[in-house]
């Protein structure tokens, strides 16, 4: 079994043409960066002002209930009521996407929120002590803090995003999803498994580029991620010489940037 | 709501067999994990591999896990197991993480404190820190119960019947109350679920709504041997 789905995914036949792996992981890849976009521009901004004026945050709470709606009930729906309305490709586009965006929002939405949140109030006072206006606190000191969060909450719509393209294609979404659709109806099971193995690697790559990310875009200061105070704490250990275990507390957004380099 | 009406018994049917795929992986993901989570909070380098690992499981799509699950198994395509596997492995990939925090949450002076009275480290893990790591978990465990529930409908697609055959059906005969009832029926049974976790965790965290009311200064750590050590008693604990 495992050497027929290889030979399918080897298969030169299946890496080019409209219905080949390329276009199919493109529309994959196209529709899943748009749905995040939109959803990013929403989300975001709103996040931030929920978390930095502490207003309407029953609009997140509110949101994460969303998430008891099966996302294939949403698609069925969106393509059911909301085609008939719609002419051409779009009939089959747009249903598709309007469901990615909703899903990619909440976790957007928690993640910038409790971000903003988290960040120390110490950090908040002092910048205000300093003279910032409310946008410099918010984009100068509240918005690098909470990136760890930000980002963790963009690394869960992504993962969101890119699962639910892939039972997408039962509206006719097309991506990658299309080969586990259609290798189900005529019982092609290399096809399935082949393309599942698709987007299985797909998910783990772009969650595995999404971390690489967020280590290279936090502050080394923050000791936001479990790494950074890890390494921290190990410098910390060598340079001084002493067997502290204690983690090193939170430090101002402006800590040198050299301890990132290595 | 008439086709509801008069096909109640068939949407019951759905619902027991969706319950069935969504709750027992939770039952055996949540005993899974405990051991894991235990292991991970320990450090070393069991932590990363486990919580990395289980992260890295947690991102495949549920389709792509439901159809892969065969190739590693040797499993029918369409058969219902591969569905109970899969959500077990998602549980166990939530439930690692909270297992680990919530141990880690005990604070360091219960702990000492057990110690101090002569608990040796199994049984200070079983009847302190367990049940102290409780609300943590309990949290983790409404986030898998909610999102099993929502997945398990995608097994419509290979075939396996609960809740998500309502939708595949209305959408093919393009039958919006089928649709609108299965929807409805999934966010009913994660409901559901929410508020059985939400009720034994109240009954197994008696010290929890006791330390709030009466002894705002009491640490949790004073009831946690009377509410564990008392095994079947929770229950009592929970009426008072």
């Amino acid at each position: 079994m495992i050497g027929q789905v290889w030979a399918w995914l080897t298969d030169p036949e299946h890496w080019s043409g409209p219905d080949g792996i390329p276009s199919r992981l493109g529309e994959h890849l196209s529709y899943s960066f748009l749905a995040l976009l939109v959803a990013a521009l929403v989300a975001i901004p709103l996040g931030l002002w929920i978390g930095h004026t502490g207003r309407a945050r029953w609009l997140v709470s509110s949101t994460n209930a969303v998430r008891a709606i099966p996302s294939l009930g949403l698609l069925f729906a969106a393509a059911l009521y909301l085609g008939p309305y719609l002419r051409g490709s779009a009939a089959f586009l747009v249903p598709g996407l309007i469901v990615l965006i909703l899903l990619a929002m909440p976790p957007l939405l928690a993640g910038t929120y409790a971000g903003v949140e988290a960040v120390d109030p110490a950090a908040r006072d002092a910048a205000k002590g300093m003279g910032m206006t409310g946008r410099q606190v918010l984009l100068g000191v509240e918005m690098p803090c909470a990136l760890p969060l930000l980002l963790s909450g963009v690394r869960s719509a992504t993962l969101q995003v890119v699962g639910t393209a892939v039972i997408a294609a039962y509206i006719s979404l097309g991506g990658l999803g299309a080969y586990l659709s259609e290798g189900l109806n005529i019982g092609d099971y290399p096809m399935v498994a082949g393309g599942a193995l698709l987007v299985a690697t797909l998910a783990l790559v772009l969650d595995l580029a999404l971390a690489g990310l967020t280590r290279l875009v936090v502050s080394p200061g923050l000791g936001g991620t479990r790494r950074t105070v890890a390494r921290q704490t190990s410098r910390t250990r060598r340079g001084a010489g002493t067997a502290t275990n204690s983690v090193p507390p939170p430090s101002h957004p402006s800590t040198p940037r050299e301890s990132r380099a290595s | 709501m008439t086709w509801f009406l008069e096909h109640a018994d068939v949407v019951g049917r759905l619902a027991v067999q969706h319950a069935y795929l969504a709750g027992v992986p939770l039952l055996i993901g949540l005993v899974l994990a405990l051991p894991l989570g235990w292991l991970a909070q320990r450090g070393g380098p069991w932590r990363p591999i486990l919580l990395t690992g289980t992260g890295l499981l947690y991102t495949i799509p549920s389709l792509a896990l439901f159809v892969l699950i065969p190739l590693v198994l040797g499993t029918r395509i369409l058969d219902p197991v591969n569905v109970l596997v899969a959500m077990t492995i998602y549980t166990i990939a939530l439930l690692v993480r909270s297992v680990a925090d919530g141990l880690a949450s005990v604070p360091a002076e219960t702990a000492a404190a057990a110690t101090a009275m002569g608990y040796g480290g199994w049984r200070r893990l079983v009847t302190v820190e367990l049940p102290l790591a409780i609300p943590v978990i309990a949290a983790g465990l409404r986030v898998a119960a909610v999102s099993n529930v929502s997945i398990v409908s995608v097994a419509s697609l290979i075939g396996v019947a609960q809740l998500g055959s309502l939708l595949t059906d209305g959408y093919q005969r393009f039958y919006g109350e089928v649709l609108l009832v299965g929807i409805a029926a999934c966010v009913v049974l994660a409901l559901l679920f929410d508020v059985v976790i939400v009720g034994v965790t109240r009954l197994l965290t008696p010290w929890a709504r006791a330390g709030r009311g009466a002894r705002p200064g009491s640490g949790p750590g004073s009831h946690a041997g009377s509410g564990a050590g008392s095994g079947g008693g929770p229950r009592a604990g929970g009426a008072a």
